[in-house]
């Protein structure tokens, strides 16, 4: 896909994943859309899948360590073809199969996450199965930036090192926002390029919302043979919609019919844009 | 002592046999070879070791990563930190996402005795059994363990099963004729009808001499090995309500929750008779290795015995 195509692609996860919200009345509203590209890009660009065929055995794996952002991954899953786009209208209704949460019950979801700080530990255990077979697949691990402050994850980074993970590549979502406000008021993460790379990671940092960045370094991943790849994606909470961005309460808050309609005209709008350049 | 056999020996040297056999066998260990009798293993199978370090949580997530990539992976440490550090990923990397992983947790119950109520595991059971689709064993012996890792090595599925420490006698002699281990049913261990006496664990064997010593005062007692503690054989429980008329449960575990608590429940629910649990109280216990421990809080033979004695009657007027 060229960058024009997958930007045209995230705002479709993006109108997706806020509408199943508004119908939900409940959501991750913030950081699905702050890590919208990136999962766009994983899904449309970068990761050897097969949507007919989700258990195939080339395929790359993707873990959604901050499981709370499941609206963007159910969306990307669907527009991708892993399951009737349809069933996306059922989010958190009574006895439906798209929980809160991402459910390995659902086709191309490997994991049921959402307790934080698991991811990377259940990456490192996939990178050192595939390593042991030889086998050519990658990892990839999307955590959130409050997320960092478990301490599971850290054993996993030591790990990850340890056993020389070049096929594990994780992203943070660093929107610097988690629900209590900015992180590093709430914990502080900085520096933190550093101690990822003390912990013996190569790391690079992109702006996460811009899709050619997104694009160029999960290509460019793995960074260096015999270590783990880092992305720490610089991204914007709530990005795409103007009157959310950057405001902690939009972490878990639900849009009312007047903010909802508003910014599905605006996706409208970029859209056109998008189609004029 | 010729005849005493360490659990986690006959766990690992079985473990062994069958990795030889199957290359997608892993066993993950943090920093735990010595405790559980891997130096073998490693030295061996090399390829089939992960070292985790001292990190559980970190230990039982790997394990689940490795079994979505077609591994068959056996977590091998300290039940105490297994079931309690790393909780959350058991139930939601293991149990909840539906992973093939084995998790053997040893020196359970006050095996650790003398080091203190940090590395006793007396609330396995209670906290374990809330998490649906998780299979726990507590095997009595050597014999039954290796029965166990052979039973469960190509089930795919979540597995707990907590042994002991230190070399124990044998359960399951060839005298005794009974099959060791068969997943979620309980071996009748001895015929009885003035009641039912259940355990699991390394308390079978000591339950078993407590049975002798109370035939020598006239109350014979039926014994069962209740070695899958989930899922539970709720029928030979509830027959033996109807065919003994009175339970006891004996476990190494705390009062609460535990194997008294689960056959009570099945009996009040389907033959309400009179129940009594021995187990470890809610307290953080006295000094002692597992043997003076079992003594000091009547787990041994002479205190179960006179545990039934009393018990009897007691019912007896009822």
């Amino acid at each position: 896909m060229t960058i024009q195509a997958l930007k045209q692609q995230a705002l479709e996860v993006r109108k997706t994943l806020l509408s199943m919200i508004y119908q939900a009345k409940t959501g991750h509203t913030g950081g699905a859309l702050s890590s919208t590209d990136l999962i766009t890009a994983l899904y449309f660009e970068v990761m050897h899948i097969d949507p007919s065929n989700p258990k195939w055995e080339g395929r790359d794996y993707f873990i959604l360590s901050k499981g709370h952002s499941v609206e963007g991954y159910l969306s990307a899953l669907a527009k991708r073809g892993f399951f009737d786009e349809s069933l996306l209208s059922t989010f958190c209704q009574y006895k439906s199969p798209l929980i809160g949460h991402p459910n390995n019950k659902i086709p191309g979801i490997e994991m049921n996450t959402g307790a934080l700080g698991h991811g990377l530990s259940i990456s490192v255990g996939m990178a050192i199965g595939l390593k042991k077979d030889k086998k050519p697949n990658r990892v990839f691990t999307l955590m959130g930036d409050g997320e960092l402050a478990e301490g599971s994850v850290w054993e996993a980074a030591m790990a990850a090192s340890h056993y020389k993970l070049d096929n594990l590549i994780a992203i943070v979502d660093r929107n610097h926002l988690q629900i209590s406000g900015s992180t590093e008021d709430v914990m502080g993460l900085e520096p933190l390029r550093e101690r990822w790379e003390s912990f013996g990671w190569q790391v690079e940092e992109i702006d996460g919302n811009s899709m050619l960045e997104v694009v160029n370094a999960l290509k460019a991943a793995p960074f260096k043979e015999h270590k783990p790849s880092l992305i720490i994606a610089n991204t914007t909470k709530g990005k795409g919609v103007k009157e959310m961005e950057d405001i902690p309460s939009w972490h878990h808050g639900v849009p009312n019919q007047h903010l909802y309609e508003q910014a599905m005209l605006d996706f409208e709008s970029m859209e056109k844009e998008l189609q004029n350049v | 002592m010729s005849d005493y056999r360490a659990c986690r020996e006959a766990y690992t040297t079985t473990l062994l046999t069958l990795a030889q056999e199957d290359p997608s066998i892993i066993v993950i260990s943090s920093d735990a070879r010595g405790s559980c009798s891997l130096n073998t293993f490693v030295e061996t199978l090399p390829d089939q070791f992960v070292e985790i370090g001292i990190a559980e949580q970190n230990e039982i997530g790997v394990a689940a990563g490795l079994s979505v990539v077609g591994k068959n992976p056996f977590v091998c440490a300290p039940a105490c930190f297994l079931t309690a550090r790393s909780l959350e990923q058991l139930k939601v990397d293991v149990a909840y996402s539906h992973q093939n992983v084995k998790v053997l947790g040893v020196s359970g119950g006050v095996s650790y005795g003398v080091l203190g109520s940090s590395h006793h595991t007396l609330h396995d059971i209670a906290t374990l059994r809330c998490i649906p689709d998780l299979t726990i064993i507590l095997p009595s012996d050597a014999a039954q363990t290796e029965a166990v890792v052979r039973t469960i090595a190509h089930q795919k599925g979540a597995f707990f099963i907590r042994i002991g420490r230190e070399k124990i006698p044998q359960v399951y002699t060839e005298e005794l004729g009974v099959k060791p281990f068969t997943l979620g049913k309980a071996n009748t261990l001895r015929e009885g009808d003035s009641l039912t006496l259940v355990s699991c664990g390394e308390l079978v064997y000591h339950t078993l001499e407590a049975a002798k010593l109370l035939s020598n005062e006239g109350i014979e007692a039926r014994v069962l090995d209740m070695a899958t503690l989930k899922p539970f054989d709720e029928e030979a429980i509830i027959k033996a309500a109807k065919e003994t008329g009175a339970l006891v449960t004996i476990e190494e575990h705390s009062i609460n929750g535990g194997l008294g608590a689960t056959v009570s429940q099945i009996v009040c629910a389907n033959h309400p008779v009179p129940v009594k649990t021995l187990a470890f109280p809610d307290e953080y216990l006295v000094t002692g290795n597992s043997l003076e421990l079992f003594a000091h809080y009547g787990l041994d033979a002479k205190g179960i015995a006179a545990s039934v004695t009393t018990f009897i009657s007691q019912v007896s007027t009822l």
